[in-house]
């Protein structure tokens, strides 16, 4: 399934995802933030950074067509976003599956398949075939067996990769894949992850707070914070000013002996205190981060 | 009855008597859907949910003996509205407890109301909803099981992977388009109609002997949904057939076999998987122990 691809559409040249004076938030009184323009061309890896509780994983909410927006426009593959679009792989954000979940891992994947197809199950070889190659693609055949509840962060994190992979989008959708990951895992789970992006030429939307890891792969940088959102290249964004001014502490970007860009943030950093609004849904203001915007 | 060599012959014994009959073939038709929709319980983690069911059951087949009706009926209604009702109020599964503790509460209290407006045999009827009674089933009552029996399988059919997933990763389900409040209530109601079915075997009060424990077991034993589902059934078979079969010799309530029948069951397999992981990491080399453990 992640082999073959069709040729491209002739939309290919349209960008993925067009936002142009867009208001999101919950009816009626709860405006996350107002007025973003951004847009992300076919086969871009971007990071969606900001502060807890400032509408990040309300964007995704929005792309995914789970929230309508409430102004504005939003285009993703030249068309309002649906929810269910086969399209869009989606990995949300969480912090464990349930310890008791003696389910193994190839069901999720084989689930992210078929799992929304209502009707009783027939031969399921396509699936079967379809959820070994998004395996391989993560590098985690070997965990197929594994049960879900025995999965270490970065394991369990590959896996609901596959599960998003399996449906062959053209668009992924990966909120915080690197929370609670070491620097190393980190690491090995952009590198997957890129790869498989590259391989098949899918756009990738990563939610970090981290972007340290991301930084060599980054074709662009959505940020949100203050009730607002904006996009530019990594070199533009990535800047101590602007960092600073976004996470609203000292930041500063720096360069390492081989010339790549590292941040280091402050380590104090109050929850929501910057956010345009809470995130009630997402959970991303429970988390208890206090993260800072890099590595200390 | 006394205990004989000719197992085959008791058998044939029994059966020639009609209340064993339909106690073997509601038994049967019982196990399975507990076998399997105790399963999906387990994996939504709803067996608080599905405790608090039976207790409106109370509610409800009490009631149903007060207006004169069958118990089976405010069954069937009580547990199919509250079900619902808890799928509605309580979104997301981790939040349902309060909600799930608060209509128990109630149930259980309009349960005991309804007893003590009765005027009739309170003590049997009461006995039979909180226990069981499989052996006073009547043929019409296995032939309205059948029915249910069936009408549970398609829908279990139709609905299986989507409750599955939804299940498994309820946020990916939900932006894949399933209908996450639709699929608990259709869930709840799936339950619903099997704790109405499995009290007429086991009660109100020992409905996790069906419901729950085999499951607890086949998913020690497997980790793949579909032999896990296997197992279920056939602990939940294997329990309500022996349970059947002893209390043909044994003058004690069949709830009381079936109940006993799968704890034995449920310790032996903790017991097992105990003694195999502590023989396994014996086995393994020594100096492991004094390592830093793998992240």
């Amino acid at each position: 399934m992640l082999g073959a691809r069709s040729p491209p559409s002739p939309s290919a040249a349209a960008p993925v995802v067009v936002a142009r004076g867009l208001d999101a938030g919950y009816p009626p009184e709860n405006v996350v933030w107002r007025d973003a323009e951004f847009t992300i061309e076919r086969g871009e890896f971007v990071a969606v950074i900001g502060p807890n509780g400032a509408g990040k994983t309300t964007a995704f909410r929005l792309l995914l067509g789970l929230l309508p927006p409430l102004r504005g426009s939003l285009r993703v593959f030249d068309a309002p976003p649906e929810r269910g679009s086969p399209k869009i792989g989606y990995v949300p954000q969480r912090h464990a599956i349930d310890f008791e979940t003696h389910v193994r891992c190839f069901e999720l994947v084989r689930l992210g398949h078929s799992g929304h197809r209502w009707g009783f199950p027939r031969s399921g070889r396509v699936e079967r075939e379809a959820a070994w190659s998004a395996l391989d693609a993560v590098g985690a055949r070997s965990l197929a067996d594994r049960p879900l509840s025995a999965l270490s962060g970065g394991e369990l994190q590959r896996i609901f990769l596959a599960e998003a992979l399996v449906g062959t989008p053209e668009l992924l959708l990966l909120d915080e894949p690197l929370s609670n990951l070491d620097l190393r895992r980190s690491r090995e789970l952009v590198g997957v992850i890129h790869g498989v992006v590259r391989s098949h030429r899918i756009t990738a939307l990563l939610v970090a707070h981290d972007i340290n890891p991301l930084i060599p792969y980054l074709d662009k940088v959505i940020y949100v914070a203050n009730g607002k959102v904006a996009s530019g290249a990594p070199g533009e964004v990535l800047t101590s000013e602007r960092l600073s001014r976004l996470y609203g502490l000292p930041v500063e970007v720096l360069r390492d002996s081989r010339g790549h860009l590292v941040i280091v943030g402050g380590e104090e950093h109050t929850e929501g205190e910057l956010g345009g609004g809470e995130d009630h849904h997402e959970g991303e203001a429970s988390g208890g981060y206090g993260h800072s915007a890099g590595v200390p | 009855m006394n205990f004989s060599p000719d197992l085959i012959g008791d058998v044939l014994l029994m059966l020639r008597y009609q209340f064993m009959v339909n106690a073997f073939e509601a038994g049967t038709l019982i196990a399975i859907i507990a076998g399997i929709v105790g399963y999906l319980v387990i994996l939504r983690r709803s067996s608080f949910a599905a405790h608090a069911l039976a207790h409106t059951g109370f509610a409800g087949a009490a009631g149903a003996v007060l207006v004169g009706t069958s118990p089976v009926f405010g069954l069937l209604l009580f547990t199919s509205f509250s079900g619902s009702a808890m799928a509605v109020l309580g979104k997301r599964a981790t939040h349902r407890d309060m909600e799930i503790g608060t209509v128990l509460a109630f149930a259980l209290g309009l349960g005991l109301l309804f007893i003590n407006l009765y005027r009739g045999g309170v003590a049997t009827a009461t006995y039979s909803i909180l226990f069981g009674e499989i052996l006073g089933i009547s043929a019409d009552a296995v032939l309205g099981t059948f029915v249910a029996f069936l009408a549970l399988l398609v829908v279990l059919a139709l609905v299986y992977r989507p409750l599955l997933f939804s299940a498994l990763d309820e946020d990916v389900a939900e932006a894949k388009g399933m209908p996450i409040l639709g699929l608990n209530v259709i869930f709840m109601l799936l339950v619903a109609v099997a704790v109405s079915m499995a009290v007429q075997v086991v009660g109100v009060l020992l409905i996790f002997s069906l419901l729950v424990t085999p499951a607890a077991i086949a998913v020690r034993l497997s980790n793949r949904p579909r032999y896990a589902i296997g197992i279920s059934v056939g602990v939940a078979l294997a329990a309500t057939w022996l349970g059947l079969f002893i209390a043909w010799y044994e003058p004690y309530p069949v709830s009381f076999f079936i109940t006993s029948l799968v704890f034995g069951l449920y310790v032996l397999v903790r017991l097992g998987q105990w003694v195999l992981t502590r023989s396994v990491s014996r086995r393994a080399d020594p100096s492991v122990l004094n390592s830093v453990p793998a992240s």
